[in-house]
């Protein structure tokens, strides 16, 4: 009943030319007669929409992550297929709702394989859902590109058919930020996280990180991603608390702020928080007053920073975002913008790995995992706003820069960028040495 | 933190959540007492209540308390019409047969849930609160020179928190007395006591039930009003909601409106408290521990008659 079953479609694209057709059609048809088995794929590959099967969190917990990267992925599609798709093959995103639900999201990649024959499924967040969901594009041989930080692809825990190459995961964000913390802000920390693989990729990784800095821990606490009422937590944190480092996601996420300033008053220790405790979320909010001075981590601005470059600009543009991060057509309407440029980062990436093997349809999956492992350096630009990469393709995950900024005058504006040395961590895994 | 103001503020935050599942939980009971209908779809008008209020104030934009206002009396009316108009569509017509009023109820619940997402959409909203300061609470200590007042560190609740819980003493405390003290009290009593018998003597039982239907979705209605500043209005908060109320109208004893009350604070209090000093898990595991005991040791509930 929650589904939303949508096509996008395929834009202002020109077909092939009838003399590419023709060419086309000659090498199907020499392939064919070389090789039966391939005909059908032969005789799809020239005008064919390539179909990327979308699992949207539309309904949920993560209903605003989910709307907000559907129009950021939308918006993609649109600038590729206006510059000529994929090898003159336009994109086209086929959108199911995965209710934020790993079971569901495992039946979506069964129905983008078998029923609406996508190429390859994209664009899942939540960890518990990619983690649900994986093994299962795997047995289906099904290349599954998700856009989750989530620390579960490099830690070796999913399978070679499961790449992250838009946005960079828990651990490196959390090891780029334990210096800032500890230099800047105090040494003994109180972290808050929510209660699932998310929250304990902060917990681990960040307590390795400060207590390797000199620093300490003080407390731990971990709160149900569906918990509504967060003031009896508070209590936990201990006195000697210096900084507190909190991340928190869910419906909830407004509330838990709220309570933690009532909770604080006008004696607050320091606050560090990764903007997931507040993303889609007003920062003008009555109750977040005392957000003033303390810092968040951001994977991209939300606000457009004075010196964003031209094709920072392009890109809010293309998705619709005012200068505040918040929709054009409606103010209240917040963005997720530290997580969903990693839509549109994939999505060129799909497209780079797909011209790279010269792919012709699915049973090019295979080498179009391949060509994605071979990449590396990417340069910032319009295809990469949020910054330059670095892929890892044994541990099939990217490395970028890290943004910190401080509340100021009711705005997040950018007081340090960790660059991508800062977050890079021996490899765990090396997916390229596991068969398909 | 030390123990005492610890408890304190433990007590506090159990004391409001008590505060709403009482009122919450006795349109369920009332609704059960009077009609014998097991009210699935309970929770999701206590989360209509909560979008209903959004809503309002997003339409009136009057300023805080005036949005408030307006929507503390729109909500449950409207939650309210909505029931009394699913009761006649539906539940009449399955002349309230127990098993068949669950059936038709669950089916409820999906329904108002998925128009809701449909129309509402599946975000958080907030919804300002009227009044909201911070109240920074004293504690007594032994010191040398006597008895003295300090603040401890984050003890404090807010000034709307302390509202919730006085406005929900108020409203059951209304209840009561509409149901022992007025005529139409007396009728839903009559109505209680013996469906038939009151039929015969001319008590109107099918415009009872509807108004019985719609005024404990209207309770449920306040209720999501009344919490919807301290929380956001969304979509699925009506599931833990009314598991909360079922466990308290079990171990309040089904229909009986003293025993709600009372398992109400017990649950919330309890619920409190051991989620800051252990752990929320333990406080629902807890409390659907101390269902199952009830429903074994004492089926009709601590404060519930034996049934007809």
């Amino acid at each position: 009943m929650t589904e939303t079953s949508k096509k996008t479609p395929a834009g202002t694209v020109r077909g092939p030319s009838r003399r590419q057709a023709l060419k086309t059609l000659a090498v199907g048809g020499t392939a064919a007669a070389t090789l039966p088995l391939w005909a059908r794929y032969a005789g799809a590959q020239t005008g064919e929409p390539i179909r990327i099967g979308f699992a949207k969190h539309a309904t949920g917990i993560g209903a605003s992550y989910g709307r907000w990267y559907d129009r950021v992925s939308q918006a993609a599609v649109k600038k590729i297929n206006a510059e000529g798709g994929v090898n003159g093959r336009p994109l086209e995103l086929v959108t199911e709702d995965d209710g934020t639900d790993p079971k569901r999201c495992a039946e979506l990649m069964e129905k983008f394989a078998n029923q609406s024959k996508c190429d390859l499924a994209f664009g899942t967040l939540f960890s518990h859902v990619v983690i649900g969901a994986a093994p299962r594009a795997a047995e289906l041989k099904l290349p599954y590109f998700v856009v989750s930080e989530g620390h579960h692809v490099a830690s070796g825990m999913l399978n070679r058919w499961t790449l992250q190459p838009g946005i960079t995961d828990v651990k490196s964000q959390v090891k780029a930020m334990a210096p800032f913390v500890h230099d800047t802000l105090g040494k003994k920390v109180t972290m808050i996280f929510p209660d699932y693989a998310f929250g304990y990729d902060h917990r681990d990784n960040f307590t390795a990180a400060i207590k390797a800095l000199g620093g300490d821990v003080v407390a731990q606490i971990a709160i149900p991603p569906t918990e509504t009422s967060f003031t009896k937590y508070f209590p936990k944190i201990p006195r000697e608390t210096e900084v507190i480092y909190h991340v928190m996601i869910g419906p909830g996420v407004l509330t838990f702020v709220k309570e933690m300033g009532e909770f604080f008053g006008p004696s607050r220790p320091e606050i560090f928080g990764f903007i997931d405790s507040l993303e889609a979320v007003n920062l003008s909010s009555p109750g977040l007053e005392f957000l003033e001075g303390t810092y968040f981590w951001e994977g991209m601005p939300r606000y457009l920073q004075p010196d964003a470059p031209g094709y920072v600009k392009a890109y809010r543009d293309a998705v619709g975002l005012d200068a505040n991060g918040a929709s054009v057509t409606d103010a209240n309407d917040v963005s997720t913008a530290a997580h969903m440029f990693g839509c549109w980062e994939t999505l060129h990436v799909i497209k780079a790995g797909m011209e790279a093997c010269n792919y012709s349809g699915i049973a090019d999956r295979q080498a179009l995992i391949e060509a994605v492992e071979q990449m590396s350096d990417m340069p910032a630009g319009p295809d990469h706003p949020q910054g330059a990469k670095r892929f890892n393709g044994k541990t099939h995950q990217v490395f970028g820069p890290q943004y910190i900024s401080k509340v100021e005058g009711g705005k997040l504006s950018v007081v340090h960028t960790a660059s991508i040395e800062d977050t890079l961590y021996p490899d765990e895994v090396d997916y390229t040495k596991m068969s398909f | 933190m030390d123990f005492g103001p610890y408890l304190m503020l433990a007590m506090l935050e159990g004391a409001v959540l008590a505060a709403v599942l009482a009122l919450m939980a006795s349109g369920l009971s009332l609704v059960f007492g009077v009609m014998r209908v097991v009210n699935v779809a309970h929770g999701e008008f206590y989360m209509l209540g909560a979008v209903v209020a959004w809503a309002v104030t997003t339409l009136l934009g009057a300023g805080p308390v005036l949005n408030f206002v307006a929507a503390l009396i729109v909500a449950p009316l409207v939650v309210g019409a909505m029931a009394a108009a699913a009761d006649m569509v539906i539940l009449k017509r399955l002349n309230y047969d127990p098993e068949r009023t669950i059936v038709a109820t669950i089916g409820l619940l999906y329904i108002l849930q998925q128009l809701t997402l449909m129309t509402y959409g599946a975000d958080a909203r907030p919804v300002v609160a009227p009044f909201n300061e911070r109240i920074a609470l004293p504690w007594v200590e032994w010191g040398d020179k006597g008895l003295s007042f300090y603040f401890p560190w984050g003890l404090s609740t807010t000034s709307y928190k302390l509202f919730v819980i006085a406005a929900a003493v108020v409203l059951i405390a209304a209840l009561k007395l509409f149901m022992a003290k007025t005529r139409a009290g007396l009728i839903m009593r009559a109505t209680q006591g013996d469906r038939e018998m009151a039929t015969a003597f001319g008590v109107p039982v099918e415009r009872v039930y509807a108004l019985v239907f719609g005024g404990g979705a209207a309770l449920a209605a306040l209720a999501g009003v009344l919490i919807v500043p301290i929380q956001q209005a969304h979509y699925l908060m009506g599931g833990d909601a009314l598991l909360l109320s079922f466990i308290v109208v079990i171990i309040g004893g089904l229909g009986s409106l003293s025993g709600t009350i009372v398992a109400a604070i017990l649950i919330g209090l309890s619920d409190g408290i051991i989620s800051v000093f252990f752990t929320p898990t333990l406080a629902k595991m807890i409390a659907t521990l101390a269902v199952a005991l009830v429903l074994v040791f004492r089926p009709q509930g601590l404060f519930g008659g034996t049934s007809r």
